[in-house]
């Protein structure tokens, strides 16, 4: 198992708030709209360089999708920011009709997504939202997994023309990626390479695999572990390269199973090479209040959950 | 003045003809509200927006029309065609399989003069301002033109636009309210009461004007009156009444043409209070 290490924890939204800035100073056709959350969505730096380049639309966020729609009519890159909740949910149908089909060139960037928004509880936990943004046609989906992988998302999203979701969140959690890392949209990044089992992460549970690996090491079993930044479109050729080497999977998301990652794999390998797989997700449930730590135990998404889930699919092999 | 308001009226009298062909053709489609704003698509078009037809997603140093009510796209297709953005014969394939000429209008099939997709209701305000404020950081002082249907003030978008626009004065947007009254269900004063919508809109900041959308002298100098007011700190309401149906006696008046198209009988019978004045496509 390859060594990864972390000197400091950081917030992935952070690194959007970094990524905007970046993004902003690279390109003036950037510009930036907030349904207040600007703190939560660390858009500070923008704003400061930029205000002429930054809407505050209030608590409207339906408003925030129509207007960053037409944005892009004159040109501009807009890149909304709001709670993940309230940047799908919410506004289905806005981005459906005036993003989506109308093929707008909207990045809709949402915090706070899953469980480990924490306290706030379930009205604010969303874990439906990959599922309602893959099925959009035409729309980009993204989850990285750390700080500098997030920052550079957002850099790389900038330059590309599309509709796109970039999903992300709020606790602090180890930077581990390379912070001078190229983005590739739909390219998966190789974690680890190994021969029993392939492990399929996405944001926050990216970390929560490598524990998983360093766990499945001691006990004799060669993970393979790729991180999944992009949902949609799935890099399908990576994901097959190496099911066909372990002849395995378990996929791991903060997200419900019905409609995340775990599905979008399980339909690849389902037509092209039918494989045992086990999903760690949550199971059809909203969540609750709690610590982010406390939550992501009681709903089985931590490093233990992924090795017994290695395990058990291993032990379905033929 | 371009034309003459007879030309005008000429004008809008083909728009109408093609309006109830159209639905007729494929048996589907609105028909009354369509027929109610032909004057005002007339009068935009022919008169007041400065625009090209060799069209350009941006339409830079041009003034852009956004529609929010997209089910009355018959007279905006016929609008565009007779002001040259495509050929009229394409008018033929509404609603059909395959046409660029959908049942409510998109930018996914890539029909010239389209900018934004509409028909679920009450996003269009949104996405003018949008524009508007996309122009502003471009140094574009053209103006932006939406129309919106009064029924569909029902929808809560179109309030958070309303706060938004004045706030953050949004002076180059001129907005009409197809106010004919009626929605599928009834009159809206049964099913919604829309009430004061000038105390509203002026309570939120705009500055509101009245209009009478069926009347082509009226609608031609009212929009242009419009035009003067932007540029002053404050978004424009133009409440502009209509009848919907307006121009065949049997659809004026009831929310019942709305949605339905008129049968063989009844096409001849609109037909015969419709010249036709540019030729049909």
């Amino acid at each position: 198992m390859k060594k990864y290490t972390y000197t400091e924890k950081k917030d992935t939204r952070s690194g959007f708030g970094a990524g905007l800035h970046e993004a902003g100073k690279k390109n003036e056709n950037v510009v930036a709209l907030c349904a207040d959350l600007v703190g939560s969505l660390k858009m500070d730096a923008f704003i400061k360089d930029f205000p002429e380049r930054f809407t505050q639309v209030g608590i409207a966020e339906a408003n925030m999708i129509g207007i960053a729609a037409g944005m892009t009519i004159g040109g501009k890159i807009p890149f909304t920011g709001t709670f993940a909740n309230f940047s799908t949910g919410r506004v289905y149908d806005q981005i459906r009709q005036s993003v989506a089909y109308s093929n707008k060139n909207v990045k809709i960037c949402a915090s706070h997504a899953g469980l480990t928004l924490g306290e706030d509880g379930a009205t604010h936990q969303i874990l439906e939202d990959i599922g309602l943004m893959k099925m959009l046609p035409g729309m980009v989906v993204i989850n990285p997994c750390d700080y500098n992988q997030t920052k550079a998302a957002t850099m790389a999203i900038a330059e590309y023309e599309g509709p796109v979701y970039l999903r992300f969140g709020r606790p602090v959690i180890p930077v581990f990626t390379d912070p001078d890392q190229k983005f590739e949209i739909g390219k998966a990044w190789m974690v680890n390479e190994g021969t029993d089992v392939t492990i399929i992460a996405t944001g926050h549970m990216v970390w929560k695999a490598i524990e998983a690996g360093e766990k499945l090491a001691e006990l004799g079993i060669d993970a393979e572990i790729i991180n999944i930044h992009t949902i949609k479109p799935l890099d399908d050729e990576a994901i097959l390269k190496s099911v066909k080497k372990t002849g395995c999977v378990v996929t791991c998301e903060e997200h419900n199973k019905f409609g995340g990652l775990g599905e979008s794999v399980a339909r690849l390998l389902t037509t092209e090479l039918p494989t045992p797989q086990e999903f760690v997700a949550t199971n059809d449930t909203f969540g609750e209040s709690g610590t982010p730590d406390q939550l992501m135990s009681k709903y089985g998404l931590d490093a233990v959950n992924i090795v017994e889930a290695v395990q058990k699919v291993i032990g379905r092999k033929k | 003045m371009k034309h003459t308001i007879k030309e005008l009226e000429d004008i809008a009298s083909q728009i109408r003809r093609d309006i109830v062909r159209m639905v007729h053709g494929c048996q589907s489609g609105h028909p009354g509200a369509s027929l109610g704003c032909a004057d005002f698509f007339t009068a935009l078009y022919f008169e007041v927006l400065n625009h090209k037809t060799d069209f350009t997603m941006e339409g830079a140093g041009e003034d852009l029309f956004f529609l929010s009510n997209g089910h009355i796209s018959p007279v905006w297709y016929s609008t565009l065609a007779h002001a040259g953005y495509f050929d009229k014969s394409e008018l033929a394939t509404f609603r059909k399989l395959d046409s660029r000429l959908q049942g409510h209008p998109t930018t996914h099939e890539h029909l010239p003069g389209i900018r934004i997709a509409s028909g679920s209701l009450g996003q269009g305000l949104s996405v003018a301002i949008g524009a508007a404020l996309a122009k502003k950081l471009n140094g574009d002082k053209s103006h932006i033109f939406a129309l919106l249907g009064d029924g569909e003030l029902q929808e809560g978008q179109n309030w958070e636009a309303a706060m938004f626009a004045p706030f953050n004065k949004v002076d180059h947007l001129i907005a009409s309210i197809d106010y004919n009254g009626q929605q599928i269900d009834g009159p809206t004063s049964k099913v919604l009461a829309l009430d004061s919508l000038q105390a509203k809109f002026e309570a939120f900041g705009w500055h509101v004007i009245n209009t009478d959308g069926n009347d082509m002298q009226a609608i031609v100098e009212g929009l242009h009156y419009a035009k003067t007011l932007t540029g002053k700190g404050k978004p424009i309401l133009n409440l502009m009444s209509t009848q919907m149906g307006a121009g065949v006696d049997y659809m004026m008046g009831t929310h019942k043409w709305h949605g339905t198209a008129p049968n063989d009988e009844q096409l001849a019978a609109a037909l015969a209070q419709l010249p036709e004045t540019l030729g049909d496509y």
